[in-house]
């Protein structure tokens, strides 16, 4: 084969290679939406967004579903993001070279631990202590949900806001020492602005990390579809999107309503999660050129 | 007490605060480790590992589900790899700056955030039902594939992208094509954090267990897997079936496979860890 | 560049050596013996006895490869209509709409009982509560009584256990006791009941939580739970499951255990159940806690 032919094929096959991440997009919102539509045509609308979750009675209420998830993420959300952010900011400007060798790997394996490990010490552990401790009806809540929720996002957003922390040139911290400011002023003032894009896209991809997960929710929360009221309901089960598909999946005979309101359910994951990351980067976007212009 | 002390109390408290939450995010993880370990490692005798479950997976070993983890992750890579990598290089190397080349960014992101549950359902929509693959090894290789993809593709390209300019520059300037240039220089100059990237992929999939639910996995099967369309056993499944699913469970078999699924992800990231700082002092720029 | 270049024939070569896996350990020397393969899914009730069925019978026919899943006795009833299983292994009786769906996808469901079992309703065991009326188990879960102290407990709000949707177990329960039997009854588990996703969540919850009531197949109650004596009459009498008491036909809530075939069996299959019918496939029913069949003399 000639070697212009060769450069040519591989051009070709690398630039195939390339859209494929497209087309795999686009294929699985395609089969998504396929398998999931016919159940907007299958149950009523005001079905859908009712408020009881009775599959096996073709009751399909969402509602629960939904409000489950956002709670149970919204709590580890607030949990993740500030000992996240600190921790991050920690890593990177305070610690010493020393303890950032340790820390920064013992991260990484943070980020690996498998979340079924950490939903059956959950069950095993967790449930039953937060039970007696807080005086619960029981230790299966959203609260354990979210508690295992945070730890498991925590890495994530550690690694990608120290890396932003860490990419901000040193010039901008040798300024503001230099103009009298000491380290903790520098870090609040001039680095933590400076990362700020990093550092939302850090909390971005925590808060899809947490919204995302099964198995550790499937095994802790209880899976009680309430629609949840008040504060108090963060001491209730829950029942989030993730695991009623996880735990019904296999029961659903192909083409049965049931199996398209699945798919439907898998969809609005979809949606949403575009939605988290669409928001995302255009918060980023607006805040890195705020920055651009602020210390350039 | 003058502004000057006063700064310096706000940054001892500050300094203090960071110190306590990072306490709280990661002394927790090292206890959950160090009992896991500590009540799972006298499980794990080469029986444990080498025999078969017996007397309903409450006795014998596990060597089905490692295996069959070995399988998949194994199937997943020889899939992702070239893929994942023809990608990231396209992406660092070939692409245009236009607006094709930002929707396939976009396109990457939106994969990376996807739950994992979702892709097992497409997996089982896709591969199971339309392929009419069955709950199979390749089925559940296919389904952690795509999933992996965005991880593998954004490493590559960062891993390619490092490589200064210039050796390309120079490279062509001396004669070579383009393709040779990317096959001599920029990949192997590039290859520690592409390496880096399909381990992390390959870690993260052998410790998931939504898209292998109704994939792949089995609770039990008598024989080791003769073909790619068997069903097969996994860890992280395994763990969740003995931990959740079968009365009278020991602890031992319990924190066992717990303890070596950790091992399996602490050896990976161990062997991530020492190619990139290995790469590191290697590096030729 | 020659580790890259190398790495592509390993992995061909590698593949091929994995694809030829078929040893087993201890399997005898010689040409391999035609694999038969038996695919089992369904109930998670099940699975234990299907796991110890599959064990016992690789004793008894070698050649043949038995493999369990559980998921629910939906997923297994699923998988049938689907075709992707042999057996499908069902606590509860296969519903009328998936027997349509069954034929409509040509698969013909043949149904045979091969064991008994009780619903056992377990509490805490520091709960003071010792018997309850089918009624005031259906007014629990439907919602209707929240409180222990309603039914001669401690003044402790009730937590209700159940199992997923899918299981057998719970739509066995929803018909027969929180619908007390009625056909037309839409009384359904109250919204804030938990469906734990295995009868060992059920246990793990139980062992701990003494505002928790659960229910579940006589063969998982462990030490950690009572077991609460259940009567039709508020009077009594009032019983407690056991092998005795459902052969009796006095304990009310005791169901049929079932495996579903498409159409008739597979040869290697209908051995299977034909094993599964017999004295020693009946053993181990009785040895984990299920209620064999009463063999015809």
């Amino acid at each position: 084969m000639t070697s212009a032919l060769r450069e040519r094929l591989v051009a070709v096959a690398v630039r195939v290679a390339g859209i494929s991440a497209i087309a795999l997009l686009l294929v699985i919102f395609f089969f998504l939406i396929q398998q999931g539509l016919p159940a907007l045509a299958e149950v009523p609308l005001p079905d859908l967004i009712g408020s009881r979750w009775y599959p096996i009675e073709g009751t399909f209420g969402l509602v629960p579903l939904v409000l489950g998830s956002l709670l149970v993420t919204l709590a580890a959300t607030l949990i993740a993001v500030p000992l996240g952010v600190a921790t991050a900011v920690f890593i990177a400007e305070v610690a010493p070279r020393s303890v950032r060798e340790v820390l920064k790997p013992f991260i990484e394996v943070m980020a690996g631990l498998p979340s079924v490990m950490l939903g059956f010490l959950g069950i095993a552990i967790l449930a039953p202590e937060l039970y007696h401790r807080l005086r619960l009806t029981t230790g299966l809540t959203a609260f354990t949900g979210a508690l295992l929720l945070g730890w498991i996002a925590i890495p994530t957003i550690v690694s990608v806001a120290e890396d932003a922390l860490d990419a901000v040139p040193r010039g901008y911290r040798d300024g503001a020492l230099a103009l009298g400011a000491n380290r903790w002023q520098t870090i609040w003032r001039v680095t933590l602005p400076a990362a700020r894009g990093g550092v939302l896209t850090a909390v971005m991809l925590g808060i899809g990390r947490a919204f995302g997960e099964t198995m550790a929710v499937m095994m802790v929360t209880g899976n009680a579809a309430v629609i949840p009221r008040g504060w108090g309901a963060l001491f209730q089960p829950v029942r989030t999107m993730t695991a009623t598909i996880a735990a019904e999946m296999g029961e659903v005979a192909g083409g049965s309503t049931h199996y398209h309101v699945l798919f439907l359910i898998g969809i609005l994951l979809f949606l949403i999660s575009l939605a988290v990351n669409l928001v995302g980067a255009s918060v980023v976007f607006r805040a890195r050129t705020r920055a651009e212009r602020i210390l350039s | 007490m003058n502004a000057r002390r006063q700064r310096q109390w706000t940054q001892r408290a500050g300094f203090g605060l960071l110190t306590l939450a990072t306490i709280v995010t990661t002394l927790p993880i090292l206890l959950i480790v160090l009992l896991i370990l500590q009540r799972g490692l006298a499980a794990i005798t080469p029986e444990f590992l080498l025999a078969f479950p017996s007397d309903g997976l409450r006795a014998g070993g596990i060597f089905p589900a490692i295996l069959g983890t070995v399988l998949l992750t194994f199937t997943m890579t020889l899939v992702v790899a070239p893929l994942g990598i023809a990608a990231g290089i396209y992406l660092a190397h070939y692409a245009p700056d236009n607006r094709l080349t930002r929707s396939i960014r976009i396109a990457i992101l939106n994969l990376a955030g996807i739950p994992s549950v979702v892709y097992g359902l497409f997996g089982l929509a896709f591969f199971v039902i339309f392929f009419r693959m069955g709950t199979s090894i390749l089925a559940g290789a296919l389904t952690l594939a795509i999933m992996t993809l965005p991880v593998v593709i954004t490493t590559t390209e960062e891993a390619v992208r490092s490589v200064p300019n210039s050796f390309h520059v120079v490279s062509v300037s001396l004669g070579g094509t383009d393709w040779q240039s990317v096959r001599r220089i920029l990949l192997p100059q590039g290859l520690p954090g592409i390496l880096t990237g399909v381990i992390l992929g390959v870690e993260r999939a052998a410790g998931e267990t939504a898209p292998i639910l109704f994939t792949a996995a089995a609770v039990y099967l008598p024989h080791l897997p003769t073909s790619p369309l068997d069903p097969t056993m996994a860890l992280p499944y395994h763990l969740y079936v003995v931990s959740t699913q079968i009365p009278g469970m020991p602890a031992g078999v319990q924190y066992g496979t717990a303890a070596v699924l950790l091992i399996l992800v602490l050896l990976m990231n161990i062997i991530a860890t020492v190619i990139r700082s290995r790469a590191r002092a290697r590096r030729r720029w | 560049m020659r580790f890259a270049a190398r790495l592509l024939p390993t992995s061909i070569v590698l593949s091929v050596l994995l694809s030829g896996v078929g040893c087993t350990p201890g399997s005898p020397p010689g040409p391999a013996p035609a694999r038969q393969a038996v695919v089992t899914k369904g109930s998670d009730t099940m699975v234990n006895l299907a796991l110890a069925w599959a064990e016992a019978y690789l004793e008894v026919a070698p050649a043949v490869e038995i493999s369990v899943t559980g998921g629910g006795s939906g997923t297994g009833l699923a998988a049938l209509i689907n075709a992707t299983v042999d057996l499908a292994n069902a606590s509860r009786q296969i519903k009328p709409e998936e027997i349509e769906e069954a034929r409509a996808n040509g698969v013909e469901p043949v149904e045979t009982v091969v064991a008994r079992d009780a619903i056992a309703v377990v509490v805490h065991p520091a709960n003071p509560v010792d018997h309850l009326t089918i009624d005031q188990i259906s007014a629990i879960y439907s919602g209707a009584i929240g409180n222990w102290k309603e039914v001669g407990g401690a003044d402790r709000p009730i937590v209700r256990l159940s199992r997923e949707t899918n299981s057998g177990t719970h739509v066995y329960f929803l018909e027969a006791v929180v619908r007390r039997g009625q056909q037309d009854d839409r009384t359904l588990f109250a919204a804030d009941t938990l469906l734990l996703p295995s009868s060992e969540g059920i246990a793990a919850e139980i062992a701990y939580n003494e505002n928790a009531i659960g229910y579940d197949g006589l063969g998982y109650v462990t030490d950690e739970m009572k077991v609460v004596a259940v009567g039709a009459n508020p009077a009594g009498p009032f019983f407690l499951p056991s092998v005795e008491t459902v052969n009796l036909g006095q304990y009310p809530i005791a169901r049929d255990l079932y495996i579903y075939s498409a159409g008739r069996p597979s040869p290697q299959a209908g051995d299977y159940l034909a094993w599964i019918l017999s004295p020693p496939g009946q053993a181990l029913v009785a040895s984990l806690g299920f209620v064999p069949l009463r063999q015809t003399p």
